[in-house]
């Protein structure tokens, strides 16, 4: 099963190391050709903050891209109206983008749920059905390979164009793990024509026939693998995979020429080279060609002396001389690799010791030793630091690499938590301080605003009257209303003159009657014919008044957010803050436990992967003792039978 | 955390090469696993209980870190919050974003703002994160606060030119912050564009 498993995850372990020799080439992996992580739009109308979660993302920080996504996501689940959000035109791809971030940090179970909230929403047939298939890769991802075969099977009617390859890749490869191969040959042979899969298409297909039994299919199907015209790190490191495979197979059915053509074709500098040249070593000593074979394993002994393929050559080269019949020559390299074998056992055992002593773990997390790609090729030449030296053999083990990668994981996690630990301290300082400022200042100032606002209230209030008597003068005309000063005070001295009259017939009175009458005519006279005028100039006014109230009402509504603000900066946080820290303090507590113990599951795989490496090359080194006996007693036994001749 | 992506690189690699070592044999164990392995689905949860128990313990310990993961992310969503409640509020915050404009081959060095005439934020940017925002990515340069009202932004931008001329561009620019938080959007172009080497976008 396991190595079932390694065949179908290759093509996806193939197109890591392309996307990943590629600087940051966003394609994902084989079955996943149709990148996850990039946007299928980017312009200026898009939501800021889910095109910041993608610059993060970008760059592999998805700590930072989930934080960013999901916060902008609860924001818009929130929201009254969601329509006028700017997310909202890129909500299916924000949902997705979300779970596909989740699982590039390895958070398989929340980015499962996060799909699987997309695909039970109400959501269209085109989305539902790539929400399915990303429910299905994840499943595959994680070895539930019936729940993904389920999911696969809900996706039904539209299938986007940009996923429906990938669906059938996909599905293909999931019958190839529950050894159904002739489905997956059914599937794999109508996905031939797409050049983006190429490569992964071609390579599984021949493993699918081979595991149906068809074997000289099989043989020709990885023929044709290994002569696609690639270009990109993915198609040049999948042709060298076939190659090899292929190369391997005519080996065993004792093919050794079409076998050494075949391995011959793997590239000298990429990642299965060496592989292929002890191969192809191989495929010539067993075609009695031993000269020949010394090519391919030359080149091998002179690679990292920490390679199983190298080391095995090592051991290859001197044997073949023997067999050559260049004993001396066979015994000089028997030394050689002598020498190298207990160079390597020393520096296994210093690695041992190294990783016991707990130092491979603090390597591994020194932030300076990994700032660029080559960090773990790069730790193993640390001077004084053995426990790196096989750490590259190490991160072979898919165990290991879980280990490591979890450890990685919760090393930045802790720091991540230091850094709130401190910045809930920082916290706490900002809000004392902004008390210590604002506590004496806020009484006099509220008690000034106090009166302030009450003046501005009676105010507003009179303004508020002046508009209604107006309003209601419209339509009850009122002109005494709209009286002069001098008018109101002429009148009234009318009436006194009038009181003081009395009832008096005199003649002077009646004069003076008669003149107070023509004299109330003619105020009465004003009053009423400029009441229009009047009327229309006391509405602009009122409306000249707006302008200052308005400013007003804006200066006071300023004044009432920044004195808002200013008791929200530091009123009411010590709860949260308290809670902050409980919670921050407790994921500290629980991912020291967790680095401790994953701490130790590293260790543990480390050194029993060593201790295995240790016994090959014991193993290895009593060979090579025995061929340099050999080698020297073969040697004096020639010398002494040509000497007797 | 930014260098996962080059363990997996590494970690890739080496996969490659433990796929490599299994190969030579490959159609033999599988051909001979036939057999014996799964023949229906079920087997995946035979699998899972077959598993050794350093396996289980392995995959116990992934579920918790998935777990941790998840609760360290709640509580920096939180932090988050508070920090802007606390930091940026919403009456005094505004938000500047960096952007390249689509398909741009500009190499950009370096962005410089500054507020009302006040230097708020000069960055420069790596090889890395020059290729995010080439791929659409948007970066948050700057989170500050202002009053209410009328601001003058001045941007310089400083970079290379495909062809490895250099190129130096300021652009003056005014925004209005109401009450609500402002996000101003710079999109960066390079002069073989076409289009205007800044341009602002607020929201």
């Amino acid at each position: 099963m396991r190595a079932s498993r390694r065949i179908i995850g290759l093509g996806l372990a193939l197109a890591m190391v392309a996307g990943s020799a590629s600087a940051g080439d966003q394609k994902p992996a084989g079955s996943e050709k149709q990148s996850a992580k990039e946007k299928t739009s980017a312009s200026a109308k898009d939501d800021l903050f889910f095109d910041e979660a993608f610059y993060h993302a970008y760059q592999g920080q998805y700590f930072e891209a989930i934080q960013r996504l999901d916060t902008e996501l609860e924001q818009y689940h929130r929201l009254d109206e969601p329509g006028l959000d700017t997310l909202h035109r890129n909500i299916g791809e924000a949902e997705f983008s979300v779970g596909d971030f989740e699982l590039d940090y390895r958070m398989h179970y929340k980015a499962g749920r996060a799909i699987k909230r997309v695909l039970e929403g109400a959501v269209d047939e085109a989305v539902r059905n790539e929400a399915a298939f990303r429910l299905a890769r994840i499943h595959f991802q994680k070895d539930q390979l019936d729940d993904a075969l389920q999911a696969l099977g809900r996706i039904q009617g539209t299938v986007p164009a940009k996923i429906k390859n990938d669906v059938e890749f996909l599905r293909a490869n999931i019958y190839m793990a529950t050894d159904k191969p002739n489905e997956a040959i059914e599937v794999l042979n109508h996905l031939q024509n797409d050049p983006s899969l190429a490569g992964f298409v071609a390579y599984n297909l021949g493993i699918a026939q081979l595991r149906a039994g068809k074997k000289q299919e099989a043989v020709e199907q990885l023929d044709k693998a290994g002569r696609i015209q690639a270009n990109d790190p993915a198609g040049l490191a999948i042709r060298d995979k076939s190659n090899l495979v292929l190369g391997s197979l005519l080996f065993e059915s004792g093919n050794f020429e079409r076998a050494k053509q075949a391995l011959d074709r793997v590239r000298l500098d990429g990642p299965f080279s060496n592989e292929a040249l002890l191969r192809a070593g191989w495929a010539d000593t067993s075609s009695k060609q031993f000269d020949r074979a010394l090519v391919p394993w030359n080149i091998l002994a002179d690679r990292e002396p920490t390679d199983v393929a190298v080391q095995e050559a090592l051991l290859a080269v001197p044997h073949t001389y023997a067999d050559l019949k260049l004993y001396g020559r066979a015994a000089l390299t028997y030394g050689r690799a002598l020498e190298l074998y207990s160079n390597q056992l020393e520096k296994i055992d210093a690695s041992i010791n190294s990783i016991k002593e707990g130092r491979f773990l603090k390597a591994l997390i020194r932030e300076e030793s990994r700032e660029d790609q080559t960090w773990v090729i790069r730790l193993r030449g640390l001077t004084g630091a053995p426990e790196t030296f096989y750490l590259m053999s190490l991160m072979a083990s898919h165990d290991f690499q879980t280990a490591l990668h979890n450890y990685l994981d919760l090393e930045d996690l802790r720091s991540k938590l230091m850094g709130y630990q401190s910045s809930l301290e920082a916290f706490d300082d900002i809000i004392r301080l902004r008390k210590q400022n604002y506590e004496p200042l806020l009484p006099e100032i509220d008690a000034k605003f106090r009166e302030l606002d009450s003046r501005m209230r009676v105010r507003l209030q009179q303004r508020k009257q002046f508009d209604e008597r107006l309003h209601a003068m419209l339509t009850a005309p009122r002109p005494d209303y709209l009286a002069t000063t001098d008018e109101r005070i002429a009148s009234e001295r009318i009436a006194l003159i009038e009181k003081r009259l009395g009832g008096s017939d005199s003649p002077e009175s009646l004069a003076l009657r008669q003149r107070l009458a023509r004299l109330r005519g003619v105020l009465t006279w004003r009053v009423e014919t400029e009441y229009p005028k009047r009327l229309t100039a006391a509405f602009d006014h009122l409306n000249e008044l707006n302008t200052q109230v308005d400013a007003l009402n804006q200066q006071h509504e300023a004044f009432v957010r920044t004195r808002q603000a200013a008791t929200h900066s530091y009123v009411g946080y010590d709860a949260q803050i308290a809670q902050l820290r409980k919670r921050v303090g407790s994921a500290l507590k629980n991912v020291d436990i967790l680095m401790a113990r994953q701490g130790e599951m590293i260790e543990s795989v480390a050194i029993n992967q060593l201790e295995a490496r240790r016994d090959r090359l014991v193993a290895q080194q009593i060979q090579a003792r025995f061929g340099i006996a050999d080698s020297y007693d073969r040697a004096s036994r020639a010398e002494s039978g040509a000497g007797g001749r | 955390m930014k260098n996962r992506k080059y363990l997996s690189v590494v970690s890739a690699l080496v996969l490659g090469l433990s796929f490599g070592a299994l190969s030579g044999l490959h159609a033999a164990p599988l051909q001979g696993t036939k057999s014996t392995e799964r023949t229906d689905n079920k087997k995946t949860e035979q699998k899972s209980a077959a598993a050794t128990p350093d396996q289980r313990q392995m995959r116990d310990l992934d579920e918790q870190v998935q777990q941790t993961k998840s609760d360290v992310l709640s509580i920096a969503a939180e932090l988050n919050q508070l920090e802007e409640k606390l930091l940026y509020p919403s009456g005094t915050q505004v938000a500047i974003f960096v952007a390249l404009a689509k398909g741009d081959e500009l190499r950009l060095d370096a962005v410089r703002l500054q507020i009302d005439g006040q230097l708020v934020a000069h960055y420069i940017y790596s090889a890395k994160e020059l290729e995010a925002l080439r791929k659409g990515g948007v970066q948050r340069i700057y989170v500050g606060n202002v009053a209410t009202g009328d601001h003058k932004l001045n941007v310089l931008v400083d970079g290379k030119l495909k062809s490895g001329s250099d190129f130096n561009r300021t652009e003056h620019f005014t925004f209005h912050k109401e009450v609500k938080p402002k996000l101003v959007e710079l999109t960066v172009a390079g002069p073989d564009a076409g289009s205007t080497p800044i341009t602002l976008g607020e929201l």
